[in-house]
């Protein structure tokens, strides 16, 4: 449990943090919050010899809401997510997400963005911001570029940043008002990630289905929209049978992985368990 | 009687300044804890220290061709990189285990489990050692693997100790198969297999109690350090029984025990975990003695889930014979008991299987027959104590189950069944027919009262509602057991451990000021002993607890003792404590006649003071006589207060409790909820009420965790799945349910002050409890047993082969 020897870095600027990723390319890693990259140090499954410190720059942590949009710095924190007035007023699904991201312990140190980052299809940010369509703000040397989540997660620990760019920001449109949402998760325990899990963002006009997104996590490589479950429901009205139908187009979509949360069939059958879970909350949320 | 006036606010007064038994005083180890100023082995930090690291093998089976060190030894750093070959010349490479049997320190040609230890880097701190030991280089060729100790016993099962080779008697007699390790039996065969024929109901029920691991929150270590000029050994480890690891040092190093000193310092849990000698002890004694510098060797959690110490991994079938009423005429009971690579199993020397023997439960079972057979598997070696006393959880676990079992067969409520069949009362002490003396119980009483507490028929009622109904998301399940526990190892007839029989210690002295220090040969992980013991001292010898200072855990302070597991400190170190007390009593009694001139047999004890019988104004209290010992004896007499018990108990002590669980079954993805847990203990005398609640409430966790979450699976492969906290369940506050507690009390007729030991109880008692509410949430559906641990991918596999999921 201890990882190989590496050098630390904090530089205090954006600038600074790319230039070291520049010289030192893929001996570099960025260090956010250390709750996903500390732990497979520690295995010895990653083992850079440069860590840069993000913790010092400035400008890449908070909320913020400008008209219809909500800005979130990269190193925004699980607690501050979670403690948020303004994501409790305007973006509530984040702050349900966030409740059920990990501990404590680990919601005072990790970040939105190291979340998103990371690429891993097991953390719960991924899905929620694919129902979201948030979009990210990557800086690199040749500056910046906004990459719209649903072009980012390309595999398991695969994503469109460039190993020269930091993740700044994350952007989310306010949703809809009188749409409702949810994120529901089935996990073990505390601390533990989702053996499938849920974000749906529903919005209803008078008793139609007008607009859905409805996003899995931890069922396939990369976090994933149930595309086939959002046009079944796009346009009915939101009854048990198209709940139920929307459960198992989703579970059809999954291609989950084994492991100790269970085998494929379960992790399938609770895929749809979230999806009808999710969906009749997000319904009894909505107020359009 | 005598007439005196008291004074009723007084005496109560005096009681409170004494905190004696029955008080709920808060515990004083706590402070410490709370604020961080505890001393764990990790703590310890010597001039010199090095630190050592083990080198684990990735195969569960193989033959190790070669052993690079040399890039290892070159690192800068690095003082030794030590392997079988060096601990040879010492005769270490090897070390005798607690079942009578040997394991490899480090190993000799072969692995045969997962992450076994290798060899062993020294360096001058551990990120350099974690570096070097990346740099030994092994050479294995895989062998065959058994993890199923069925399979294992087949007659083409690979050989996983070439060691044993010809040996075809150990420890425990004779071995059948190259796998073999023993065969255990007890109680009349013949006469059960009769009962069985001529009963008019029988049920038969295969259980598996998978391995688990005590996980306690500190993993374990030690530092050892050798002082080459005065030629002595000190050891900190984390030990629950430092006496004996003494004993086995002074064994294995030739060096006289006067020279060697164990101490355990402050134990982060050990559950069981910490009662054997590991060979990274091993291996950092023998470092130290090389290299003539302290060495420090800490597990990380993988390697402490995966090496030392499972507990269970007991294959078992029992069988019941009733009549049609379901009393119950028989027990039979198989067992297959999965040692793993080395039998290291920590049982009194002549009970391979522990007490397993009180599997006939709170029940009137006349006829009853148990065999147990050991077995070798390319597993990690164990078979600990998890919070119980020797394989006692394992066999509550089998009779509370089967007596659902019969319940269900003969559509006999679960509680009812169990009235019908207890012991009564007036046959304590009761002789069981597996050869127990059963000190005391009364366990009607104690069930009616849990019935009441919770309503039962309505609970019932409601289930049966849920039951009609088709479209419930729920399926409702109640479980019961009433168990007894055999605890407070025990009597040296027939307990010992490495030949020392399990007897314990106190030694007390009271200072001239009245104060007083008592040393044990037991040691606290959590249990609360430096409160606990005290309070007994307080009531038994009328010293305030306040002024009373508990030490434990230094071999060179302590008087002898075999330590703290099976719940034995208070049946048997607290035997001791109110023996020694009152031996103190005797002598502050003479003292106190000679300073009143009056005859040993005029005085009277009373709380804190004795007083002159019929003449009660006449008194001197504890604190004069203290002072006094030191300067006003009756002559004769020795000066000072003081006095040393060596306890062996006559029998063991039999706690028991009567256990209720209401769970909800989500049909939707297998999720669980327990609605309520209502626990009923009697643990005879109560010495500290609020201890009690606290060790019951984190017994009752641990319980939840092994029934919902705890397991070490393996792969066909021997790979270990799931050491790691992500999948070993340690449930936070979020999973706990809510407990509600209560008790009766039954005193021990056997122990001075009629306590008998709580802390196991509710580990022991709600494990099947659990079970049997999931059970029974399903028992109308015709299943009569579904294994643990009750997580919800298991429990929703039940549902689908039910055709009920979703
Ligand atoms: C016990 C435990 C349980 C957990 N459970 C959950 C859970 O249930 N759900 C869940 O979602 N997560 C869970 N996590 C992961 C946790 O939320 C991590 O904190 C998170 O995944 C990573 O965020 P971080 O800030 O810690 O990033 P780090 O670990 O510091 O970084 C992660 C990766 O992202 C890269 N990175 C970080 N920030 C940036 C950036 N601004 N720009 C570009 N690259 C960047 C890093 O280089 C690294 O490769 C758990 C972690 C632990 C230890």
């Amino acid at each position: 449990m201890i990882p190989r020897p590496f050098a630390y870095h904090a530089p205090d600027s954006i600038g600074a943090a790319i230039a070291l990723l520049s010289d030192f390319g893929d001996q570099a890693k960025l260090l956010a919050g250390g709750h996903s990259l500390l732990p497979m140090m520690k295995l010895r499954f990653a083992a850079p010899e440069h860590l840069i410190d993000l913790r010092r720059i400035k400008g890449i942590r908070g909320i913020d809401m400008q008209g219809d949009e909500i800005s979130i710095g990269a190193m925004t924190t699980e607690r501050e997510i979670l403690a948020s007035p303004l994501l409790a007023m305007h973006l509530p699904l984040l702050v349900e997400t966030a409740r059920q991201i990990a501990d404590p312990q680990v919601r005072y140190k990790g970040t939105i963005g190291g979340d998103i980052a990371h690429g891993d299809p097991g953390n719960d940010h991924p899905a929620v911001m694919l129902a979201l369509d948030a979009r990210f703000v990557l800086v690199g040397p040749h500056g910046e570029r906004v990459v719209p989540a649903a072009d980012f997660f390309l595999g398991t620990y695969v994503t469109a940043i460039e190993p020269d760019e930091v993740m700044t920001q994350v952007r989310i449109s306010k949703p809809a008002v009188g749409s409702g949402a949810c994120y529901a998760k089935l996990k073990r325990k505390t601390g533990d990630f989702a053996t499938a899990a849920a974000a749906v963002v529903l919005r209803m006009d008078r008793g139609i289905c007008a607009d859905i997104a409805i996003a899995l996590t931890n069922v396939a490589p990369t976090a994933m929209r149930a595309e086939a479950a959002e046009n079944a429901l796009r346009g009915r009205p939101v009854e048990d049978a198209a709940i139920a139908e929307a459960g198992d187009l989703a579970m059809a979509a999954c291609e989950p992985a084994a492991d100790l949360r269970g085998d494929e069939a379960y992790k399938r059958a609770m895929a749809g368990q979230m999806v009808r879970r999710a969906l009749r909350t997000a319904l009894s949320r909505c107020t359009g | 009687m005598n007439e005196i006036a008291r004074d009723p606010a007084a005496d109560l007064g005096r009681l409170e300044r004494l905190e004696g038994i029955g008080c709920a005083r808060k515990r004083r180890e706590d402070p410490r804890f709370i604020q961080g100023r505890g001393t764990y082995v990790d703590d310890i930090h010597l001039p010199g220290m090095l630190f050592g690291i083990m080198i684990r093998s990735p195969y569960a089976h193989a033959r190790i061709k070669s052993i690079d060190t040399s890039r290892a030894k070159a690192h800068p750093g690095v003082h030794a990189v030590l392997t079988a070959e060096d601990l040879k010349p010492f005769k270490l490479h090897w070390m005798p285990t607690l079942a009578g049997d040997v394991q490899a320190v480090l190993a000799d040609g072969k692995v045969s489990f997962q992450n076994q230890e290798v060899a062993f880097v020294v360096a001058e701190d551990r990120y350099i050692a974690a570096d070097a030991a990346e740099m030994v280089e092994v050479e294995y060729e895989e062998l065959p693997v058994v993890v199923d100790p069925f399979k294992a016993m087949l007659p083409d099962a690979p050989v996983i100790r070439d060691d044993l080779a010809g040996k075809d008697v150990g420890a425990h007699g004779a071995r059948r198969h190259h796998n073999h390790i023993f065969n255990w039996q007890i109680g009349d065969r013949d006469r059960t297999d009769r009962a069985f024929d001529a009963a008019a109901v029988t049920v038969s029920q295969d259980m598996l109690y998978p391995r688990v691991h005590p996980c306690p929150l500190e993993t374990c270590g030690c530092v050892a350090s050798y002082d080459a000029v005065r030629g002595d050994l000190t050891v900190w480890i984390t030990s629950q029984a430092p006496h004996v690891v003494r004993t086995v040092v002074g064994l294995l190093s030739s060096i006289p025990e006067s020279k060697i000193r164990i101490i355990s310092p402050d134990i982060g849990g050990g559950f069981g975990n910490k009662v054997g000698v590991y060979p990274g002890y091993v291996t950092a004694i023998a470092a130290s003695i090389v290299l003539g510098r302290p060495v420090k060797w800490i597990e990380s959690r993988n390697e402490n889930l995966t090496t030392t110490a499972f507990a269970r991994d007991y294959w078992m079938t029992g069988e019941l014979a009733a009549d049609t009423d379901g009393r119950i005429k028989a027990l039979r009971v198989k067992v297959l008991a999965d040692h793993g690579a080395f039998d290291a199993c920590a049982d009194p020397t002549k009970w391979p299987a522990g007490m397993f023997h009180v599997c006939t439960g709170s029940y009137d079972i006349a006829n009853a027959h148990v065999s147990v057979d050991g077995v070798y598997t390319n597993k990690f070696p164990g078979g600990v104590s998890y919070r119980c006393s020797f394989r006692v959880t394992e066999a509550v676990y089998l009779i509370e189950r089967m007596i659902d079992v019969l319940a269900q067969k003969l559509g006999i409520d679960k509680a009812e069944i169990r009235l019908r069949n207890f012991i009564p009362k007036d046959k304590f002490p009761y002789h069981s027919a597996l050869g127990l003396d059963y000190d005391s119980g009364d366990y009607t009483p104690a069930l009616q009262k849990v019935m009441k507490a919770v309503d039962y028929d309505a609970l019932r009622a409601e289930q049966a509602a849920k039951r009609a109904d088709p479209d419930c998301p729920t399926l409702m399940g109640i479980g019961i057991t009433t168990f007894t526990e055999i605890v407070g190892a025990g009597p040296s007839k027939s307990c010992d451990i490495l030949g020392i029989g399990m007897f314990d210690s106190c030694e007390i002295r009271v200072h001239p000021d009245g104060s007083a220090i008592a040393r044990m040969g037991t040691i606290s992980q959590g249990q609360g002993h430096q409160t606990t013991y005290a309070q007994i001292i307080a009531t038994e010898a009328g010293i305030p607890a306040s002024v009373i200072q508990v030490e434990e855990g230094d071999t060179s302070t302590a008087p002898y003792g075999l330590g703290t597991y099976g719940s034995r400190s208070t049946p048997v170190a607290g035997a001791a404590v109110a023996r020694a007390s009152h031996k103190i009593r005797e002598k502050a009694r003479k003292i106190a006649a000679h300073l009143l001139e009056v005859s040993p047999d005029d005085m009277e004890f009373d709380l804190d003071q004795f007083r002159v019988k019929g003449d009660p104004a006449r008194a001197k209290s504890m604190k004069e006589i203290a002072w006094a010992a030191y300067n006003n004896v009756p002559e004769g007499m020795e000066m000072g207060l003081e006095a040393v018990d060596y306890y062996d108990p006559p029998n063991f002590t039999f706690p028991f409790g009567a256990y209720l669980a209401v769970v909800d079954v989500l049909k939707a993805t297998g999720e669980i909820k327990v609605r309520r847990f209502y626990a009923l203990d009697d643990c005879g005398t109560r010495i500290n009420p609020m201890i009690i609640e606290g060790q019951i409430h984190g017994g009752l966790t641990e319980g939840f965790a092994v029934a919902f979450g705890q397991e070490l699976p393996y792969d066909e492969q021997g790979n270990v799945l799931g050491g790691t906290l992500m999948d070993y369940f340690l449930p936070t506050a979020v999973e706990t349910p809510h407990w509600e507690t209560d008790f009766t009390v039954t005193p021990s007729p056997h122990h001075p002050i009629g306590a008998k030991g709580v802390a196991e109880s509710p580990h022991v008692g709600s494990i099947p409890c659990f079970s049997n509410a999931v059970i029974d949430a399903f028992a109308h559906l015709g299943v009569t047993h579904t294994g643990m641990p009750h997580n919800a991918y298991r429990t929703w596999q039940q549902l689908l082969a039910l055709n009920i999921a979703g």
